[in-house]
């Protein structure tokens, strides 16, 4: 049997070139909001919240404890919602995807491209979260030059993940089902707001599945400077999800559209 | 040489238990400007994205620009300029951007895109408004721009699916000249239409179909003079005065067709028939010469009627 994803050529690029040219075009309205939302939790949570824990365990304060995971957070939405509404309203309202599979492009490759470009909006969004949080004094290692690499398979992962979702989809409310019952508790349980050990045992291990507790893990060790073989196998992880997310939302994909 | 641009054997496509095209035969020769004619939901549009790959075949055997389309695609889709029935143009960029964007799919640097762009933008009348976005233009100049579009690859085969639709009249005699152009410089073209005008002017031979199948096929002329005659009589006929006439008819075995209030009768003598016919003053009357419409009503309204 063969991968879809060995279908795809360099041709891919195209799409995800347009979905730029069409970024730059309405950037300033679209790229300021993946990190505002950071900003904005940063600031209710640290100076709010942060006043009660002044210390955690590991000895961190609140504000060094999470700011780090929200490149990771922020990574993970700005993949998910470019993949699910953007791509969504290109496929169904604009009918984008057909005009450009009468080009020589194939469904493979025009998918490829978006979720390439979902994964661009997610590295961009990291990198200005780290920009953000390293004026503020919270990035405390040089390794934290390598959380953009790290941003590229968090971000291909969680693109290609919402790219199934969109492939499967009757109409745009039936995201709110992905992001309740998927994205909003990975927010909550993957070890952004405390450490994974305050939950039951059980829970531990089921949060340790969760691809975003390995990307917060990995963030946050570069950023504080906490480097271990460990990261490698997280990195890994979110790699091996990538993988068969991508293959898994060509074939759904082409499954939908082609008739 | 290549000798047959497009060939296909036995096509047959099907949604799930519903059969859109029914095996259908026919082939187009280089040059050539192929029409497919026939009423809503007769597999026009199907059989037209089977040609330029959007659709898969489902059985059957189509060979497009010599090349299995079920096999070499993208190849094909290299050489292909197309129209699809509804417009795609892309909302998020402005009109030359369009171009230049879709001439990146082909690999068409820019240098060389833009140049095409501005052309084509300025036959068909659109360079004014090269920096308007999309929404700001009106449902003929996006089928213009569509057109536009369907070029900038300069493709050896052109597939358009009800291009005119939309457009004013000054508009589509402007489309037509184009496409007579490129014709003479070596494009062949495909088209569905609903107008009958526009099949008789561009097509060199077409087909009408029907329920998935091929119901007639030939140059205009031909199929005019096979199904209809010379002479249409158009009848509208005063209240009661319908089974009268019609029994006139068909003494005088004339064929004739209803299509709403109208009744067409296609004769080779119009003149002499209409001499023949006891009608009243108050029917009203027109002797024509007979038209690609007339075989159209004629071979698609049965269909319609059952
Ligand atoms: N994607 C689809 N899924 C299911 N059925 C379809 C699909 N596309 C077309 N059909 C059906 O196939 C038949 C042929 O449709 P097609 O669009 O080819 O007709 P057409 O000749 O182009 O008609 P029109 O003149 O209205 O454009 C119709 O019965 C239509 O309902
Ligand atoms: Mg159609």
């Amino acid at each position: 049997m063969q991968l879809p994803m060995t279908r795809v050529t360099y041709r891919a690029i195209r799409v995800w070139q347009r979905d730029l040219d069409t970024f730059l075009r309405l950037w300033k309205t679209e790229s300021w909001w993946p990190t505002i939302e950071p900003l904005l939790y940063l600031s209710s949570l640290g100076f709010g919240l942060g006043v009660y824990i002044t210390r955690l365990s590991n000895g961190l304060s609140f504000l060094e404890f999470i700011a780090p995971a929200f490149v990771a957070t922020t990574a993970m939405f700005a993949a998910s919602f470019e993949c699910m509404f953007s791509s969504f309203v290109r496929m169904e309202f604009q009918r984008t995807f057909d005009a450009i599979l009468a080009t020589p492009l194939t469904i493979e490759e025009v998918i490829a491209g978006e979720i390439l470009w979902g994964m661009t909006r997610g590295v961009f969004a990291a990198v200005s979260v780290l920009f953000v949080i390293s004026l503020f004094g919270l990035v405390h290692s040089p390794w934290a030059l390598l959380t953009p690499l790290v941003a590229v398979v968090e971000g291909l992962m969680f693109a290609s993940v919402a790219m199934i979702i969109t492939a499967i989809v009757p109409a745009i409310d039936a995201f709110n089902y992905y992001i309740t019952l998927g994205i909003t508790p990975m927010f909550l349980f993957s070890a952004v707001f405390f450490p994974l050990d305050r939950l039951p045992q059980i829970a531990q291990t089921i949060a340790w599945v969760s691809p975003l507790t390995h990307a917060v893990y990995v963030q946050r060790s570069l950023i504080l400077g906490q480097i271990s073989w460990n990261l490698v196998w997280s990195v890994l992880w979110i790699a091996f999800l990538a993988l068969i997310a991508f293959n898994v939302s060509l074939v759904l994909m082409r499954r939908r559209l082609i008739k | 040489m290549m000798s047959t641009v497009v060939f296909a054997e036995n096509l047959v496509k099907r949604y799930r238990e519903l059969s859109a095209v029914n095996g259908i035969n026919f082939s187009v020769n280089p040059q050539e400007c192929f029409g497919f004619l026939g009423p809503n939901g007769a597999g026009k549009t199907s059989t037209m994205r089977m040609i330029y790959g959007f659709s898969p075949v489902t059985s059957g055997r189509l060979m497009v620009l010599g090349k299995d389309v079920m096999k070499e695609m993208r190849e094909i889709k290299t050489r292909l300029g197309v129209v699809p029935q509804e417009d795609n143009l892309d909302p998020d960029l402005k009109v030359l951007q369009n171009l230049i964007v879709y001439a990146r799919y082909f690999d068409i640097p820019k240098s060389i895109s833009w140049a095409r762009a501005k052309e084509s933008l300025e036959l068909f009348q659109l360079w004014e408004r090269r920096e308007a976005a999309i929404r700001e233009l009106s449902g003929g100049m996006k089928r213009r721009l569509m057109i536009a579009r369907a070029l900038i690859n300069q493709p050896q085969l052109l597939v358009l699916d009800e291009p005119t639709t939309g457009l004013d009249p000054q508009a589509r005699h402007l489309v037509w000249q184009k496409l007579r152009l490129l014709k003479s410089q070596g494009v062949t073209m495909l088209i569905t239409t609903h107008y009958m005008e526009e099949a008789a002017q561009l097509c060199d031979r077409l087909v009408l179909m029907d329920k998935g199948k091929i119901i007639a096929e030939g140059t205009p002329a031909e199929l005019i003079e096979k199904h209809v005659g010379r002479d249409v009589l158009e009848l509208r006929l005063r209240d009661g005065a319908k089974t009268l006439v019609k029994e006139q008819l068909a003494q005088l075995s004339a064929s004739s067709e209803e299509a709403g209030d109208t009744l067409y009768v296609y004769t080779d003598d119009g003149r002499r028939l209409h001499s023949q016919l006891k009608l009243s003053s108050v029917d009203r009357v027109l002797l024509r010469t007979a038209t690609l419409e007339d075989v159209f009503l004629k071979l698609a309204g049965h269909a319609l009627q059952e």
